[in-house]
């Protein structure tokens, strides 16, 4: 059951990875993508992930959306009305990304990975909380002063205005 | 479901996001296929984690990395790209290559 | 799974309701009965896949989000992280309503699904910190532990703050009442201008499922679960649950239309603040 499961999701999960790429409209390109982050959200509470399952499937949701935004915004051809083409070097991109997969599936089929070690916790959640506020804190606090620095690069970035001009008034 | 499936659906995910990075000439269609790629990321740190060391709780921390990563990697993209295009009118790789020798 | 099919007929109960405040309980049931025999609306070039996504996923999205709501100490699947599940079950409401003023290519419906993503960004920290905020207080993520963690005081009492932003974003993520910004009349009806016919029920069912989700959520979250004298813990739920949602739905009509920008700066300047000082406070105590 739990095969079944983790094989139809895979399919999917690639497939509508192969989507983004394929399909005209950016709306849907971009829920491709997201149908793509649910798919491995759901293959993570197969194997007793739940809290990042659930994450994944959260964040992405939310990422997906302000992603959407972005792509009507920047894209020439947001509805795939017109058909168009914006690829470079299509033949050279597939050689090395074929290239890439029969690489690593020879390494994952051949290499001898190591024998389990431990059991799972009976609850991952409370294991990766008490990791990432015991030994692995230093994690968590590079994360968070990650996405400080983030926060405040971007709007400098992206914003073209100061402080006290608030409404866009010249 | 063993560790060499996830692994190859991992691999998998990474290389269609290979593919898109490397064939896309919008900014923020390369993006996508850089979240793909960390997509890929995130499947395979969780087959780790079950498969290689469930007791320890190192792989469920590397996927918590990959999934912030994916979400800075979105926003400073799009920053770029919103101060590129507002500079120049332009969203094409192509067209940003101030550094080519 | 009975939980689930009582909130339904919580949710259908609340249409009732709302019609009731404006003197025609019977209202929600004509409309229902004349969409299901309509004619479809078609426009030109829509994108009928996404939008029929968006449409069925607001009521699947509230069906999901009840799967984990508990009655008493029981709910349809006991999950171990229920908040985070309800969180993200309640976020794909912002896929769904976007979905929907896309698909149908037009402008109006585009303008509603922009305006529910901006207010999105607006209610959801300030949601999110509050959740946590019951979270920490119970050390649990499980619905049914932190309802039965307030046996002395309910959460709602020694966290007003949190149990406050939690109410105004459960109105948000519905975009009901005072953030009905997004179906605004001022862009003729927004996300729902060009929606017809049974997509249409759909999606206002969808809508009231999530109004009634979010309220029965509170329950467990702040009022105490299951806790109440007399009656057994199994009937004190619905009976708070629809307390909570008769309140959610009587804003409708007592409260102006906010305008998404505005709901923004008060998101970050008041509310983000206050869940935050709550949650220190929270932790100070539990810690």
């Amino acid at each position: 059951m739990e095969d079944v499961a983790f094989w139809v999701l895979a399919v999917a999960a690639v497939a509508s990875g192969v989507a983004v790429f394929v399909v005209d409209s950016m709306a849907r390109a971009t829920f491709a993508l997201l149908a793509s982050f649910l798919c491995v959200g759901a293959e993570l509470l197969l194997i007793d992930l739940h809290y990042l399952g659930v994450l994944v499937i959260l964040m992405m949701i939310m990422e997906m959306l302000v992603m959407a935004v972005f792509m009507v915004m920047y894209m020439m051809n947001p509805a795939g009305l017109m058909p168009m083409t914006m690829l470079h070097n299509t033949r050279g991109a597939l050689a090395i990304s074929g290239g890439a997969f029969v690489v690593l599936a020879a390494g994952i089929f051949t290499v001898p990975w190591p024998e389990r070690a431990g059991r799972p916790p009976r609850d991952p959640t409370l294991a990766l909380g008490e990791s990432v506020m015991g030994p692995k804190m230093l994690v968590m606090m590079v994360i968070g002063i990650a996405i400080l620095a983030t926060m405040i690069a971007t709007v400098v970035l992206a914003t073209h205005r100061g402080r006290y001009d608030r409404d866009g008034a010249p | 479901m063993t560790l060499e499936t996830f692994l190859l659906l991992a691999a998998a995910l990474f290389c269609v996001g290979l593919f898109g990075a490397l064939s896309q000439q919008s900014i923020v269609m390369l993006m996508m296929g850089l979240e793909l790629m960390i997509n890929g990321v995130v499947a395979a740190g969780a087959g780790f984690w079950f498969w290689v060391s469930p007791g320890t709780a190192d792989g469920q921390v590397l996927v918590l990395v990959a999934i912030t990563v994916m979400a800075l990697e979105m926003a400073m993209g799009f920053a770029v790209v919103t101060a590129l295009f507002r500079a120049r009118d332009v969203d094409m790789t192509d067209d940003a290559g101030d550094l080519r020798g | 799974m009975v939980e689930v099919v009582v909130l339904g007929m919580l949710a259908v109960a609340a249409a009732s309701l709302n019609g009731a405040f404006a003197g025609r309980p019977a209202e929600p049931f004509q409309e229902a009965a004349r969409l299901l025999t309509l004619q479809r609306r078609r426009t030109a070039r829509a994108d009928v896949l996404l939008t029929r996504i968006g449409v069925v996923s607001l009521p699947l999205a509230a069906a999901l989000a009840a799967l984990v709501v508990p009655f008493g100490d029981r709910a349809a699947v006991g999950s171990g992280v229920g908040v985070v599940w309800f969180n993200a079950m309640e976020v794909v409401a912002w896929g769904a309503v976007w979905l929907a003023g896309w698909g149908v290519n037009s402008a109006f419906g585009l303008v509603g699904g922009y305006r529910f993503l901006a207010q999105g960004l607006a209610y959801e920290l300030p949601h999110m910190f509050a959740l946590i905020t019951a979270a920490l207080a119970a050390h649990s993520l499980d619905l049914r532990i932190i309802g039965e963690a307030q046996g002395g005081l309910w959460f709602a009492v020694w966290m007003p703050a949190a149990f406050a932003v939690y109410l105004v974003s459960a109105l948000a993520m519905a975009f009901w009442g005072p953030f009905g910004h997004p179906v605004g009349g001022d862009a003729a009806g927004g996300v729902l201008a060009e929606l017809s016919g049974p997509d249409r029920l759909v999606f206002l069912a969808g809508r009231y499922g999530l109004l009634t989700v979010a309220a029965a959520v509170a329950v467990p979250l702040f009022l105490g679960g299951g806790a109440g004298p007399w009656l057994p813990a199994w009937l004190w739920s619905p009976v708070k649950t629809c307390a909570v949602l008769a309140l959610l739905v009587w804003t409708r009509r007592r409260f102006p239309v906010l305008r998404m920008d505005r709901a923004m700066t008060v998101a970050w300047t008041v509310l983000i603040p206050a869940t935050v000082l709550q949650m220190l406070v929270v932790a100070i105590v539990v810690v």
